[in-house]
C-alpha cells in the first residue's frame, strides 16, 4: 500500500451519541418517536397536523404552505441539524379518494436521526408544494423527478421540467394512479409519434437559446425563442 | 481547507507545481552532448481575451465515454466549459409503476436490472425493506451470507469502475487486471445463484439457494489472492505522473457542497464527510465487523480513486471476517407468511398444498404501512420505500438511487474545467444509467 493515503474517520457524528447498531424487531407501529418530531411540535404548533411511528420510523404531517419554514428551520437549528436530503417523492393510494402525499426523507447526518416529512394534498385541491432548493440543492432532481411522474409543482423550483420523460411528451403523469401501465396510446401510435418528431427538438429552447449561433437556427424555432417561449411546459 | 496533498510522481515528471498537476521539465541536449533542464516556461498570461462565439457540443446518448445512454449537452469558451446541462431518461423503463403491479417476490428480478454492477446487493436491499415492513426477522446463517453477497457487489462494481476510468483516461493494463478479478467473482456467484449478472438470488425471509459444498473454500481463496491485484493496480496508478495528472484537482466538491447536494457514497467520503450506512444506520449486524470508513480530504476525482481502493480492501476484510463467522443452521426464515412449505409436503399434505398455491398466486400481504430501508451500495445510499395497503403488492415502491443525485451534481462539477476533464470527472461519479433512469 502506497504511502499516499492513510484512512482515517473523522467525526462527521456527533463523538458523544452512542454507536448504532442494526435494529432488531420494530414494532409496526409506537415506539420511541424521533425528538425532533416534540421540537417541531412546540416550534411550530398547529402547523404540525399529526405525528406517526410506523416501523421505528417517525413521520410529521406538516401543513403544506408553511413546509419551507419547517425545513429551513429543521436544517438551520442548533438543535436539529438535518443537514441532507434522502429523497423527495410522493404517494397515491389505489383509494381515489385518498389524499396524494408529498413525501420527504430528511436525514441528519451529525445526530444520526431520520425524519419523513409528508404533506397530504386532498384530492381535488391544486397540486402544488413549495420547493426545498433554496436549502438542499439535491432537491433539484429530485423535486423534477417528482413533479415528472406525478404532476406536483413545486413552487420555487428554478428549472421546473420534466426529466425522465422527454420534454415533448404530452400522455401525463406515468405514475400516477389514473395512468395505465401499458401508457396511454397504441404501441403503434407510440411510435409513430417518436418516429415524426422534429430532430431539433432533441435541443431544449434553453439550450438554443445559450448559443450564439442563433442565426443558424430554423425560422419556425427562431420565432418561438423570439416570442419568449421555453422549455417544454 | 485541508494540509497540501503530496503525490510522489513515479513516471519522468518532476512533481506537482502549485495547482496539482505534474510538472513538465523540458530536456535540452546540447551540441556537445551535456544535457541540462531548464526550468519550466512560465505560465502563459490569462488576461488576453479572445473573441469568439461559445460553441455548443453534445456527448452522447451514444458515447463509450458517458458510461450508458447519458447525453451531456456543453457550451464551450474554446477548450473550457462555461455550462453543461445534462440530459437522462435514455433507459427509463418505469421500475417503480411496474412494481406497483407485482407481488415482493415478483419485484426482485427487476431489481437485478436497475443498478446492474450491483444486483445482488440490490436483491439484498429490497429483501431486508420487504421484511421490515413484514416484520420478519432473518436468521443468522442468512445474514452472514447476505453479507458476503453485498461485499462481493461492491467488489465487483468498483472493479468494474476502476477499469472503465482506466479506459476513459487512456489506461488499458489494469482494466484487464480488474477485468480478470471480476471474472473470478461471477464465478463464485455463478456457482451459488446460477446466474451471474442477472442474480435474483434472495426472497423476501431468506435467500434463493444456500452455497453449494466447497463454495467457501473458493471464497476464502479469492479473499486470500485478490488483494495482490489491488497492489498491483495501485502501484501502477497511485503515483503515475499520468494518472495524477489527469485526475488531481479535478470536479471538486467541499463537504457542505457535497451534503448539500446530497452525494453518497465515496463520492461523498472523498469530500471528507465519514457518512457510511453501513456505520451510521447499521442493517445486517455490520456494527460488529472490523472494518474502517476511508474518507478522502479534497473531494477530486483522485480522492474519489483513492477512496474505492481503499474501499475494495476494506471489502476483503469484511469478507475474511464473515468466512469465518458464517454459522450452521436454516438459511431461510420460519416465518410461514411468506415462506413457501417443502415441496414434498406441498405434494403429499392438502393444507400445505392449498398454501403454496395461495403464496404463489397471490403473495404474501405485509400489514399497512410504510418504511425506508436505505444499505450502502457501492455507489451510495440506496434505499427502497414500499408503502403497503395490506394487499400483496405494493401502493408505492420506491427507490432512492444514489447515481441519479450524484450525478445531478456533475454540472457544478464540470464547469470552468476543459473538455477532456469532463471525462475524467464523468468517469468518477460512476454512473450506471440503468439505476438513474430505472
Amino acid at each position: 500500500m502506497s504511502g499516499a493515503f492513510t484512512p482515517v474517520i473523522p467525526g462527521s457524528a456527533d463523538a458523544s451519541l452512542p454507536s448504532p447498531t442494526t435494529l432488531k424487531q420494530v414494532p409496526l407501529s409506537g415506539g420511541p418517536a424521533n425528538p425532533s418530531a416534540a421540537a417541531l411540535g412546540t416550534q411550530f404548533g398547529p402547523v404540525v397536523k399529526r405525528v406517526e411511528v410506523v416501523r421505528g420510523e417517525t413521520t410529521v404531517y406538516v401543513e403544506g404552505a408553511k413546509l419551507l419554514d419547517v425545513v429551513q428551520w429543521l436544517h438551520d437549528d442548533p438543535g436539529q441539524r438535518y443537514d441532507y436530503l434522502s429523497d423527495v417523492t410522493a404517494v397515491e393510494y389505489r383509494d381515489p379518494e385518498r389524499a396524494l402525499q408529498v413525501v420527504w426523507h430528511l436525514r441528519s447526518l451529525p445526530r444520526r436521526r431520520f425524519l419523513r416529512l409528508k404533506v397530504e394534498i386532498a384530492t381535488g385541491a391544486p397540486l402544488e408544494v413549495p420547493s426545498v432548493w433554496s436549502v438542499y440543492r439535491g432537491a433539484d432532481w429530485l423535486e423534477r423527478e417528482c413533479y415528472d411522474m406525478f404532476g406536483i409543482r413545486f413552487a420555487g423550483h428554478p428549472d421546473l421540467r420534466r426529466i425522465l420523460m422527454w420534454e415533448q411528451y404530452r400522455e401525463g403523469f406515468p405514475l400516477r394512479k389514473d395512468f395505465p401501465l401499458r401508457g396511454r396510446f397504441s404501441r403503434s401510435e407510440q411510435l409513430r409519434q417518436a418516429l415524426s418528431v422534429n430532430p431539433e427538438a432533441r435541443y431544449s429552447m434553453e439550450e438554443l437559446s445559450v448559443v450564439q449561433a442563433f442565426e443558424d437556427l430554423p425560422a419556425d424555432m427562431r420565432q418561438r425563442l423570439l416570442r419568449g417561449e421555453r422549455t417544454g411546459e | 481547507m485541508a494540509a497540501k496533498r503530496t503525490v510522489e510522481v513515479a513516471l519522468g515528471t518532476a512533481g506537482l507545481d502549485e495547482q496539482g498537476r505534474p510538472q513538465r521539465a523540458p530536456v535540452t541536449v546540447r551540441e556537445d552532448g551535456a544535457v541540462t533542464t531548464l526550468a519550466p516556461p512560465p505560465a502563459l498570461e490569462p488576461a488576453l481575451e479572445l473573441e469568439g462565439q461559445h460553441m455548443l457540443i453534445n456527448i452522447g446518448p451514444q458515447h463509450p465515454a458517458t458510461h450508458g445512454v447519458l447525453r451531456l449537452v456543453l457550451e464551450l469558451d474554446g477548450e473550457t466549459v462555461v455550462r453543461c446541462i445534462p440530459h437522462i431518461g435514455y433507459l427509463h423503463c418505469g421500475f417503480e409503476k411496474i412494481g406497483e403491479y407485482r407481488t415482493y417476490n415478483q419485484i426482485i428480478p427487476w431489481t437485478d436490472r436497475e443498478d446492474y454492477l450491483n444486483s445482488i446487493g440490490n436483491n439484498c436491499a429490497f429483501s431486508l425493506g420487504a421484511e421490515r415492513l413484514f416484520g420478519i426477522e432473518i436468521t443468522p446463517r442468512c445474514t452472514v451470507l447476505r453479507v458476503i453477497a453485498m461485499e462481493l457487489s461492491r467488489i465487483i462494481s468498483h472493479l468494474v469502475w476502476l477499469g472503465t476510468t482506466c479506459i476513459d483516461i487512456g489506461a488499458f493494463t489494469p482494466f484487464l487486471w480488474a477485468f480478470e478479478q471480476r471474472e473470478r467473482v461471477y464465478e463464485l456467484l455463478e456457482r451459488w445463484v446460477g446466474a451471474r449478472l442477472t442474480t435474483t438470488a434472495t426472497r423476501v425471509g431468506g435467500m434463493a439457494a444456500d452455497i453449494p459444498l466447497g463454495w467457501m473454500d473458493q471464497l476464502a481463496h479469492f479473499v486470500k489472492t485478490f488483494p495482490k491485484t489491488i497492489d498491483e493496480i495501485d502501484r501502477v496508478l497511485t503515483t503515475n505522473g499520468i494518472w495524477v495528472g489527469r485526475t488531481v484537482g479535478l470536479g471538486v466538491m467541499s463537504p457542505d457542497e457535497a451534503v448539500n447536494y446530497g452525494l453518497s457514497g465515496p463520492m461523498l467520503r472523498a469530500s471528507g464527510v465519514a457518512y457510511d450506512v453501513r456505520r451510521d444506520f447499521p442493517y445486517l449486524d455490520y456494527e460488529t465487523y472490523d472494518f474502517e470508513v476511508p474518507v478522502g480530504i479534497h473531494g477530486d476525482v483522485y480522492d474519489r480513486y483513492l477512496v474505492r481502493m481503499e474501499e475494495l480492501r476494506q471489502s476483503t476484510r469484511i469478507l475474511a471476517q464473515a468466512i469465518t463467522r458464517l454459522p450452521d443452521g436454516p438459511v431461510d426464515t420460519a416465518d410461514h407468511r411468506v415462506v413457501l412449505p417443502r415441496k414434498s409436503k406441498a405434494m403429499s399434505d392438502m393444507e400445505s398444498m392449498i398454501h403454496h398455491f395461495k403464496q404463489v398466486m397471490e403473495g404474501p400481504r405485509p400489514p399497512i404501512g410504510e418504511c425506508y430501508v436505505p444499505v450502502e451500495s457501492p455507489k451510495g445510499e440506496k434505499g427502497y420505500y414500499f408503502v403497503s395497503d395490506g394487499t400483496a403488492k405494493p401502493v408505492r415502491w420506491r427507490i432512492r438511487p444514489p447515481s441519479f443525485l450524484n450525478l445531478s451534481a456533475i454540472s457544478k462539477m464540470v464547469e470552468g474545467h476543459l473538455l477532456s476533464d469532463v471525462i475524467a470527472i464523468n468517469a468518477s461519479i460512476d454512473i450506471v444509467m440503468g439505476e438513474i433512469d430505472r
